[in-house]
């Protein structure tokens, strides 16, 4: 454990902003570019995991244990999030034997 | 300190891989490699608790459950929807406006050369759990109302309706 210290020590706090905004901007351009509704949802579950990340390197970054409860609670309700979205996906390929976004477009002006 | 570096840059590849994929089962598998780099973070960060929920959680509950969805619907074939080039390259653009924007906002940021130090008691059980079940009591007790309610929810979205075939 003292050596994987010893490894962290030179990191910048700016970096892993970068990188994290990196994996969010990621996440933001699969929702953007995809038709298939399970990538758009696994495209969103990277938005988190990146937003997960920052919270934990600004927790460790301020020596204050809030920041990993949050990230705890956060992946809790990525769960929850995930059970609910995949049966409204399950649901919807039953009535329109398709997983394409463009056939939901009912809603749309 | 290298390690942080060739690990984001694992993350950043496999994410990439993971919206660039044609096939859907190939898009899920890289997605795990992704949730991998990043419990390597999490104990990079000295965050042991987290790197082992996540691998657990992610890794485990929520990749199957994709995964078993995927299967189910007989999705695992690349005559995948596609959207047209012109919407990619538009995609594209806008999500490197919005990195640009998070990069300029970051700028003013007076956290420029600070280091990131993990401190090695903070993540594990036994702290989180102190902070866990004194400060944060009332969250903890309304996620499990929340995941309960998920769970009937989901059940009952999946269900088959019996009842309109009666009718029709």
């Amino acid at each position: 454990m003292g050596n994987l210290l010893e490894n962290m020590q030179g990191i910048p706090l700016n970096h892993y902003l970068i990188f994290c905004s990196i994996i969010f901007v990621i996440g933001v351009i699969g929702v953007l570019i995809r038709r298939n509704v399970i990538i758009i949802m696994m495209s969103i579950e990277l938005m988190l995991n990146s937003v997960n990340l920052l919270l934990a390197a600004f927790s460790a970054y301020l020596g204050d244990p809030s920041g990993q409860v949050f990230v705890f609670f956060i992946m809790a309700l990525a769960a929850a999030e995930v059970a609910v979205g995949l049966a409204i996906i399950i649901m919807v390929y039953r009535n329109t034997k398709s997983v394409d976004i463009e056939s939901l477009n009912k809603l749309r002006w | 300190m290298t390690i942080f570096y060739f690990v984001a840059f694992l993350s950043i590849f496999f994410a990439l891989m993971t919206i660039f994929t044609k096939n859907p089962v190939h898009s899920v598998l890289y997605l795990v490699i992704t949730f991998f780099t990043f419990t390597v973070h999490y104990i990079l960060l000295n965050a042991q608790f987290l790197a082992v929920v996540n691998f657990i959680v992610y890794m485990g509950a929520i990749m199957v459950l994709f995964l078993f969805v995927l299967m189910l619907l007989n999705l695992n074939k690349d005559t995948e929807p596609m959207k047209s080039h012109l919407v990619k390259f538009m995609g594209v653009i806008a999500g490197m406006c919005l990195l640009v924007t998070f990069l300029g906002a970051f700028r003013v940021l007076e956290t420029n050369n600070e280091f990131v130090q993990g401190h090695a008691d903070i993540g594990l059980v036994k702290n989180l759990g102190k902070v866990l079940f004194k400060d944060f009591l009332l969250p903890f007790e309304l996620s499990s109302i929340l995941l309960l309610t998920a769970m009937v929810g989901a059940v009952l979205l999946a269900k088959k309706e019996t009842r309109t075939n009666q009718n029709g």
